[in-house]
């Protein structure tokens, strides 16, 4: 759905739901997570229905993750960090 | 604590110039925005972005770059990767609480510029939740950050940026699958009465002019006058479909981009409880300004498109005048470049009714089907918000309160301009009537430990 | 359309006092005229934590909130909806051994008293109320209470109040208030309106109304400061409390956390207005995430006010004016005023239409500040 128009010069490697991956160095977390093609990044707590960014400017709060054991972290306000384990927030933090 | 002159939210255009203008008047400023990197919207990402990437994203992008150096050399601190989370006025000036990695802060000024710039609008259509819908500002902020693009992705909507968005796209050979353009054919007869002025800005004209005329080139369709749009798919888009002049269409994509139009961000002057009011023609509440940017609340300006959406070099003029003016204040003689500006101001302003006319928002998304969620983080529907209006809740503060609109982590940035359009049309009294919700802080959802921590007197 | 300006009764202040009393003096078959300045349930009824508290009551409102309580029970039968009333248990947490004996001392005195809904339970029984407790609380006092939706059941009233004929009147604020030829006059920028009765039930701004009709009333207006969290899990289904230190803490039925405790920030009753204090809030979120220290993580969502009437002694304003046989008050309720709602609006009505006074209302009339009042300009003039 997304994919990287330039190569990764500086790579970071962090991992997503326990799985590898790798980003540019100075990325936000919602930027890699879309250039990895990973479709959800929360359920809502209401229906839990599958949500992911849809402003990427910090406004709408649809990328919400798990950072390091920290929830309710903005996906596209975070820079990306050598060594991030990401996960999906599922409901209710 | 050392207090600051001036503090500047924001380091967009209008944040950056301002911050430049008070730092050649001797000013000490502080400047505050929680991206990691100058630039705003319009410059996101200007000082880091790779010289290729530079290029397609184009002139307009690039002409940044200037600016950015030239704040970057004006001797202003600038906190970055701050997020300003409540102000308090504090008889003398200003006290900013602000929230980063480390914790949260304080900072006190004499002066406050609001250069918070715009949000996009949001556009509540069926299915806008599915992952795989965005904004067309997240496409490109995408872009502009990041070098990642969005595959063959369908633009709905209309507007300006959603035309630059396309054509940089096709700079970058990928360009999108489609334009479904909200516009009905009335929009340009009526626009066309504002013409005559927007001739006085035609930059504007010729630059729209090429970018349409770069997507006929590279062949990208676009379907006019689109109603009834949906966006399909079951846990992620699949397909928009929509009706453009009396047929049916479906189009197949991962990816749609949804735009029409930018509108001020109103967070911190609601915070601030300064007066707005109701814009017709942009179809937003702006904060009420003096000619210099001075807000009802003495001391706090408002610059750039938060004040009312003109674009960002007018918001860098804006932001100088702002700038100059606290100056003033402070007991400069007044500038010579103060009535300069505003005529640069009042030229550049000239091309806004033509494009506001022509581009008015999606009447679909303005006033959403029944089963439409207006509210995506407490999903509430457009068919409930009317519901309480007739049943017991004259206000959009009342419709919170029964519905939680607004009272999720957004914070009412998404629904708040829905709500008010709702009550507005069920009761039939104007927006200014209505009004809008009251923003009350953190700006930003705060830890709780981040709050325990707050210690604000000292530093 | 101008709407009939003489009633029975009018009533100043469209909170729950307000609302409450006039459905319950139309049900006893008065005229009703509401008259209120914002909107209904705009202020303190509306935005409050919604505590149904009767645990840690001072001993002369236990009654009071007794009665009240048992009204909360039947809500919907009184007002036709729920009103979010959830009953669970109200608890006051120990952290010490020291403190585990003062609250037993208060149970003792309670059960004394002949009140028996206040009862100690110990450090496992708190732990099985409340797992997520932290690991040195002893123990907690623990009494049968509740929560409901302050904005739902204070609108609930309004709403039930009108259908029984209650004239509610929202943007109209009383300027001035006067007694002439047997009638009260109330002036509104609008309008003038008449009744044979009146009823302040103002809220924070019931002071300058009692002044008028020449009753003292030292109400001191204060906003309380409150925040509440994003959705959590749920972990908690009491209302906690601590024994010697300030909080309120509850998890709503939707998984947030609405946290007060007694803490102020800055009010501007003329201009409607409050300011958040954090320095004050901090100290909040410190007590709550020592009492629940799964909160480290919580989002702090959303902090407000609301503008109080509180009274030197923290107890209420409620009977007839020291001054005027048809006029009464029911102010100041110093931040726990909800809970009382329901029972002090039925027998406000009953005492403004019958003229008997309730032993649950007796011991909160306003004479007790007009002897204050006279004492101290006596020592000022014997000085
Ligand atoms: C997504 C998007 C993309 C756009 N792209 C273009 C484009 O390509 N070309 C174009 O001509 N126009 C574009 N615009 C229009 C844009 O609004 C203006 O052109 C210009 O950026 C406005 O400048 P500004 O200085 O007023 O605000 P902005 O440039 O928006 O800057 C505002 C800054 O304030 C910061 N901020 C906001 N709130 C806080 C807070 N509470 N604490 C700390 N910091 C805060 C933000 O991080 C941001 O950096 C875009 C608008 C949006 C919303
Ligand atoms: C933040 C907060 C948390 C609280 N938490 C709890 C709790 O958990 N449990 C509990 O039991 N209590 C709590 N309280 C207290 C409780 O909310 C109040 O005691 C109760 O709501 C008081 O109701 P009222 O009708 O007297 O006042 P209000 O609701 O303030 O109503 C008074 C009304 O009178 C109107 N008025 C004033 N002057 C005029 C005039 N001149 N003309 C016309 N109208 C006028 C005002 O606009 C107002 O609407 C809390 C209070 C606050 C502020
Ligand atoms: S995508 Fe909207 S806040 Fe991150």
């Amino acid at each position: 759905m997304y994919t990287r128009s330039e190569p990764v010069t500086t790579p970071v490697h962090f991992t997503f739901e326990g799985r590898p991956m790798q980003a540019q160095a100075g990325e936000t977390v919602a930027a890699a997570l879309l250039a990895g093609n990973v479709g959800a990044f929360r359920d809502t707590p209401v229906s839990g229905t599958a949500r992911a960014p849809y402003c990427m400017m910090g406004t709408c709060f649809e990328c919400l993750v798990t950072i390091d054991g920290r929830p309710n972290r903005q996906a596209c306000m975070t820079e990306i960090r050598e060594g991030m384990a990401v996960t999906r927030q599922k409901g209710a933090a | 604590m050392s207090r600051k002159d001036l503090c500047i939210v924001g380091a967009g255009p209008a944040g950056m110039a301002a911050a430049v203008a008070a730092r050649q008047n001797g000013l000490s400023v502080t400047v505050l925005d929680e991206a990691p990197r100058p630039g705003g919207q319009i410059y996101r990402d200007i000082t880091r972005a790779p010289q290729q990437r530079q290029a397609l994203l184009g002139p307009d992008y690039r002409a940044g770059a200037g600016l950015a150096q030239a704040f970057a050399q004006s001797g202003s601190v600038h906190l970055a990767g701050a997020s300003v989370w409540h102000i308090e006025e504090d008889g003398a000036g200003f006290v900013l609480s602000y929230s980063t990695d480390e914790g949260s802060r304080v900072v006190e000024a004499n002066a406050l510029i609001v250069a918070t710039g715009a949000l996009e609008r949001p556009m509540p259509l069926p299915g806008w939740t599915l992952p795989g819908v965005t904004t067309t500002g997240a496409l490109q902020i995408l872009m502009k950050s990041a070098g990642v693009l969005a595959e063959s992705p369908v633009l709905v909507g209309c507007g300006p940026l959603q035309l630059l968005l396309a054509a940089q796209l096709v700079a970058a050979g990928r360009p999108p699958r489609a334009i479904v353009e909200t516009v009905p054919a009335e929009n340009m007869r009526r626009a066309l009465k504002h013409l005559p002025r927007a001739l006085r800005g035609a930059g504007y004209l010729v630059k729209g002019a090429g970018l349409l005329a770069r997507l006929r080139r590279a062949g990208v369709p676009i379907y006019r006058d689109a109603r009834d749009i949906v966006l399909e798919g079951e846990d992620r888009l699949e397909a928009v479909s929509f009706r453009s002049r009396g047929r049916a269409h479906r189009i197949e994509t991962g990816s749609a981009g949804l735009h029409h139009g930018v509108v001020p961000n109103p967070q911190v002057t609601r915070l601030m409880r300064c007066e707005h009011r109701w814009h017709d023609s942009q179809r937003a509440f702006v904060p009420v300004c003096d000619a210099y940017g001075e807000s009802s609340v003495p001391g706090l300006f408002v610059a750039g498109d938060g004040a009312g959406i003109r674009g960002a070099r007018s918001a860098a003029l804006a932001g100088r005048l702002a700038a100059l003016r606290v100056a003033e204040r402070a007991g400069q003689a007044a500038s010579p470049e103060i009535a300069k500006l505003r005529r640069a101001l009042a030229r550049d302003a000239a091309v806004r009714p033509f494009l506001e006319t022509l581009y008015a928002p999606c009447a679909q998304a303005l006033s959403p089907a029944e089963d439409t969620l207006v509210c995506r983080c407490e999903e509430v529907t457009a068919g409930q918000v009317r519901a309480a209006a007739k049943a017991h809740a004259p206000g959009p503060n009342q419709v919170k309160s029964f519905l939680r609109t607004g009272m999720g982590p957004c914070q009412g940035r998404v629904c708040g301009l829905a709500v008010t359009a709702l009550l507005a049309e069920s009761s039939g009294r104007s927006p200014d009537e209505t009004g809008y919700f009251r923003i009350r802080p953190p700006l930003k959802p705060l830890s709780l430990s981040e709050l325990a921590e707050f210690v604000p007197d000292e530093e | 359309m101008t709407p009939p300006r003489a009633s029975d009764l009018l009533v100043i202040g469209g909170g729950l006092h307000g609302c409450a009393a006039a459905l319950f003096a139309a049900q006893a078959g008065l005229r009703v005229t509401l008259l209120e300045k914002d909107s209904v349930a705009r202020h303190a009824s509306g935005v409050n934590a919604g505590g149904v508290r009767r645990l840690w009551r001072d001993l002369e409102e236990v009654p009071l909130a007794e009665r009240s309580m048992q009204m909360w029970h039947r809500i919907s039968d009184i007002v036709g909806e729920e009103c979010g009333f959830h009953p669970v248990p109200q608890v006051k947490v120990a952290e010490s051994e020291d403190d585990l004996a003062f609250l037993a001392a208060r149970a003792e005195r309670m059960r004394a008293e002949g009140f028996t809904h206040e009862t100690i339970i110990d450090r496992k029984e708190l732990r099985v109320l409340l797992p997520a407790v932290a690991e040195h609380c002893t123990g907690a006092l623990v009494s049968e209470d509740g929560f409901a939706q302050p904005f739902q059941t204070t609108r609930a009233f309004a709403r039930r109040a009108r259908a029984q004929g209650v004239a509610i009147h929202e943007g109209q604020q009383v300027r001035r208030l006067s007694h002439e030829a047997g009638l009260w006059r109330a002036e509104t920028p609008e309008a003038v309106w008449t009744a044979g009765r009146v009823l302040n039930c103002a809220g924070a701004w019931a002071g300058g109304i009692a002044a008028q009709i020449g009753d003292v009333a030292p109400v001191e207006p204060i906003a309380p400061l409150m925040m509440v969290t994003q959705r959590m899990r749920p972990f908690c289904s009491a209302v906690v409390g601590v024994a010697r230190r300030q909080l309120s803490f509850k998890q709503m039925p939707n998984g947030t956390v609405v946290i007060g405790g007694a803490r102020l920030g800055r009010v501007d009753p003329a201009r409607n207005r409050t300011d958040i204090d954090f320095r004050e809030l901090a100290q909040t979120a410190r007590t709550a995430r020592e009492i629940f220290p799964l909160m480290a993580g919580a989002a702090i969502q959303r902090c407000w006010s609301g503008i109080e009437g509180r009274m030197p002694d923290r107890l209420p304003v409620i009977g007839r004016s020291a001054r005027h046989e048809s006029a009464f008050h029911a102010f100041g309720f110093s931040a726990h005023g909800f809970q009382l709602g329901p029972a002090t609006g039925a027998l406000m009505a009953d005492l403004i239409a019958t003229g008997r006074l309730a032993p649950e209302i007796a011991p909160f009339s306003i004479t007790r500040f007009a002897a204050s009042a006279e004492a101290q300009s006596q020592t000022r003039r014997t000085s």
